[in-house]
């Protein structure tokens, strides 16, 4: 067993972070240059993170497996970015985005991690805005809002459909900035494949060159993970193709305990799936859902089109069933419906789609209002499917697209591995069981911006970790065992591809650890991924070598990963006897067919150590609810 | 959705390592109409691997059109022949039955080839990081609506900031210019007002940078704006040069 400890700082609520940072030691400018840091993944978080670093003076070498810091995948996060500036006059305040975030996420999460979050979310637009990112504005010149899932006031930040985007190329400049004042040395194309712990702190990774093949050793006095989230486990998802969790998984098989894995969001407004050759699912920002109405005719099996369904025979389930919050609910409860029409046999054409319908907008706000609202969403859609959405309404259905899980960190957003940070989607931190929209552009740059750059230094100047060689045993063993891994891969050369397994992993995991699960449906999922891992080691076909660019090698190492996390979801999942956000269990609803949480033996955070391939521990690290009151969370 | 499938010749760009001679492989291909061509890639992929042929290397990562890591000429043009769309969202019913496509990589001095389809597009990184940002602190920032923007301001940043920096342009001109890439991150900020400090040092980094990594000049053949992907104005490269020139009258002072 690991104990675990928060270390969140006494005190109320709203004191917690001010007194934190003025009781943690600082290290003196001039010694900030004695510090190498190590930055795995320079998306939002990590890009953040490295170039706040990089200014305050440290060492940095920041890592991605992309060729440049640009391609992270926060860049096609389209809506927007939350933050509690109350511009819109609507009783918005850092309380009620706390509030929100945590009833969001059906609290599962910690509540002092989330305040901090929702206190230095004001922060970011401003770090944001005079950065130069074109923020959408009113005439006026002020900054203009617009309204999310799961909150009733306009707080959000946009620039288009394409939020994600601008904030990414910001932290990229100023990344830039530290780059060629030499302050962060860039690495690209190398992907981490091993952690490296010396005397039980994290001091150094393995990377392997993506082009040469070269395995390549690097020291550090701190590693900090940023490396995202691991969707791509259910193989269609609408994460980038390259998107995985190996850097978080081999940190976690050197100690690093993995949080809630069970807690994974499937997005409601994607486009629906189209065959068996898709490679990956598009998400259209649940920014649509404010002017549009999702509906599915009210007959079983109505192959109609949908122009010649009158009002009378529509269901707008959402708005039926909701009527506070409408087409506005939270994630998990927009997805779970779609499902349970599309179960019923409601869906568009009786398939897996319902409708989401723009006429009442057009009527309203006319063509060109929507336009300019949702120009190039709508583009996008037509461009994917075919179809004009301006005439036909669009079709919609959810995908799997943002893990709320990952590995456990503290307050000071450390590991239970000391030195080993985790930032962004790659922690398990502020979501809990279900994340709001534009709340993961928010938690990446608080991460990385305003709250690593303090507990780092605070972790430097107390535990004082030394240089280590990378020449040392603890680097040497990293290296073999990274080599031992590859070649291993190499020489299986059986008769299956990569993806052919992959998909496979994918339809067992969608199926059983999706939107639904059950008791009965987890075991089988635990029996079929474990038999599928042995599959993969006996029979999975790599071509090429170690030692040059080699894409099937690379995506082979990561379904290897996704292979045992699979497996650690459905046990979180089955462990986890209650429904709370996107972990929903059959055997857990109210008459009213409502997620039931059971706050009395599950209000806790599932922390999985890990012990062989198939084994883990589970730890618990108990949440404590002091400021609000736990409530079933009703969106009515 | 249509299932009807169509039957297509793929003649695609083999070459194993930069300094091996490369050359045109073909494939017959069934494809879905609703799959889009990187889809096609992967399909032949699969079946090479399962035959034990070494694949077709390429590269993408969002697939939505904004990541701006794939990139390919396909029939002579970048990213096809659809205006305003990325490789990743060019689908086969853009294509009749029986069509022959020609897929090759970006082809530049600029951006050497890596092996198969994956091009070297790190010069582009060198001329951002010379300049392109504002030197800002975080933490020092004041409060957002202090700085106020005009909407029609803002919408015009917004417009040159949309480059995804996928490198098209250098691939469509015939000088290998990155003169649109470097003017849309130019243009954004001599255009909002938090670029003001450095306007003039940032245009001439930038372009100097782009000089020492064998870009080409613009000699106006908009080729550039017909291929980009995000449809990116040329008048962001008349912007530059407007900027470029004035920097050299007014910053003698202050510039080396």
């Amino acid at each position: 067993m690991i104990k675990l400890d928060s270390h969140v700082p006494e005190g109320n609520i709203s004191e917690k972070w001010p007194n934190h940072k003025f009781s943690m030691k600082l290290v003196n400018p001039a010694n900030k240059r004695k510090y190498d840091i190590i930055v795995v993944g320079t998306g939002l978080a990590g890009a953040s993170a490295a170039a706040t670093l990089g200014e305050l003076g440290y060492k940095v070498k920041a890592f991605s497996y992309h060729d440049s810091p640009r391609r992270a995948h926060s860049i096609a996060a389209q809506g927007g970015i939350n933050a509690a500036k109350n511009y819109q006059n609507d009783a918005d305040s850092v309380f009620r985005l706390f509030y929100d975030t945590v009833k969001g996420g059906d609290f599962r999460s910690r509540e002092a991690n989330v305040y901090r979050l929702a206190d230095v979310s004001n922060n970011i637009i401003d770090q944001c805005v005079a950065q130069g990112v074109p923020f959408a504005r009113e005439y006026g010149g002020m900054l203009a809002n617009r309204s999310f899932g799961g909150a009733q006031v306009s707080r959000t930040f946009y620039a288009r459909g394409e939020t994600g985007q601008q904030l990414l190329l910001g932290a990229y400049g100023s990344l830039n900035r530290q780059i060629h004042l030499g302050n962060v040395t860039m690495f690209s194309r190398r992907e981490m494949l091993d952690l490296v712990v010396v005397n039980g702190k994290a001091q150094g990774i393995i990377v392997r060159n993506l082009v040469t093949g070269e395995i390549e050793s690097y020291s550090a006095q701190a590693v900090i993970l940023a490396t995202g989230g691991y969707m791509n486990v259910y193989f269609l998802s609408t994460n980038a193709m390259n998107s995985n969790a190996t850097a978080s998984w081999r940190a976690h098989k050197r100690g690093a305990v993995f949080a809630n894995p069970c807690y994974t969001q499937i997005h409601p407004t994607c486009l629906p799936v189209h065959g068996e050759a898709q490679s990956k699912l598009v998400l259209m920002s649940e920014s649509l859902r404010n002017d549009g109405r999702i509906w599915v005719p009210k007959k079983i099996g109505d192959t109609r089109s949908p122009k010649d369904i009158p009002e009378a025979e529509r269901d707008y389930y959402l708005e039926r069933k909701y009527p506070a919050f409408g087409n506005l609910v939270p994630r998990d409860v927009a997805s779970r419906n779609a499902k349970y029409v599309c179960d019923e046999g409601r869906g568009v054409g009786g398939g897996r789609a319902v409708y989401l319908d723009f006429s009442e907008a057009f009527n309203r706000i006319g063509k060109e209002g929507v336009k300019d609202k949702y120009g190039n969403l709508f583009d996008m859609y037509q461009n994917i499917t075919g179809t004009d959405p301006y005439e036909v309404p669009m079709q919609i259905y959810p995908a799997p697209h943002y893990a709320m899980g990952g590995l456990w960190v503290d307050y000071n957003l450390m590991s239970n591995v000391p030195g080993l940070f985790v930032l962004g989607e790659a922690n398990f931190s502020d979501h809990g069981a279900n994340r709001l929209g534009a709340s993961a552009l928010m938690q990446g740059l608080a991460d990385g911006y305003f709250v690593v750059p303090y507990t780092l230094g605070n972790y430097l100047t107390t535990e004082k970790p030394a240089k280590v060689d990378p020449k040392s045993n603890e680097f040497k063993e990293a290296e073999n065992n990274v080599k031992e891994n590859v070649s291993k891969l190499l020489n299986v050369n059986g008769k299956q591809t990569v993806d052919s397994i992959h998909k496979r992993l994918g339809h067992i995991l969608i199926d059983k650890v999706g939107m639904s699960r059950s008791e009965t449906g987890l075991k089988q999922a635990i029996k079929s991924i474990s038999e599928l891992r042995e599959e993969f080691w006996k029979d999975v076909k790599i071509v090429g070598k170690g030692n040059e660019l080699n894409q099937t090698l690379e995506r082979a190492g990561r379904v290897s990963d996704f292979l045992e996390l699979g497996e650690l979801m459905a046990i979180d999942a089955l462990n986890r006897n209650e429904s709370c956000g996107g972990h929903f269990r059959e055997e857990y609803q109210t008459v009213e067919g409502e997620a039931l949480r059971r706050d009395d033996e599950y209000s806790y955070v599932a922390a999985w150590e890990f012990k062989k391939p198939g084994v883990w521990e589970l730890n618990k690290e108990n949440l404590e609810f002091d400021n609000i009151k736990l409530a079933t969370r009703s969106y009515k | 959705m249509d299932n009807n499938h169509i039957h297509l010749t793929l003649n695609i760009w083999r070459q194993e390592t930069p300094s091996l001679k490369g050359y045109f492989e073909e494939f017959k291909q069934d494809v879905s109409p609703d799959s889009s061509l990187l889809e096609i890639l992967d399909e032949i992929n699969n079946r090479l691997e399962a035959e034990g042929k070494r694949p077709i290397a390429f590269e993408s990562d969002c697939r939505e059109g904004i990541c701006g890591t794939c990139g390919l000429v396909v029939n002579g043009h970048p990213h096809g022949p659809l205006p305003k769309t990325a490789t990743c969202q060019l689908h086969m019913r853009n294509f009749n039955d029986g069509e022959t496509l020609f897929i090759e990589p970006f082809r530049a001095t600029a951006f050497p080839i890596i092996k198969d389809l994956i091009v070297d597009r790190s010069g582009f990184d060198k001329i951002q990081q010379a300049g392109g940002f504002v030197s800002f602190n975080a933490g020092s920032a004041p409060d957002a609506n202090s700085i106020l923007i005009p909407k029609k301001i803002a919408d015009l940043a917004l417009d040159a900031a949309e480059c995804i920096g996928c490198g098209a342009c250098v691939a469509a001109c015939k000088n290998s210019s990155a003169m649109l890439f470097v003017s849309a991150k130019v243009s954004q900020f001599a255009i909002l007002p938090q670029g003001q400090p450095e306007r003039y040092e940032r245009v001439q980094a930038m372009v100097k940078v782009m000089d020492e990594n064998l870009f080409g000049s613009c000699t106006n053949t908009y080729a550039c704006e017909a291929e980009c992907p995000k449809g990116i104005s040329v008048s962001n490269i008349a912007r530059m040069n407007r900027e470029y020139i004035s920097a050299k009258f007014k910053t003698e002072e202050l510039v080396d």
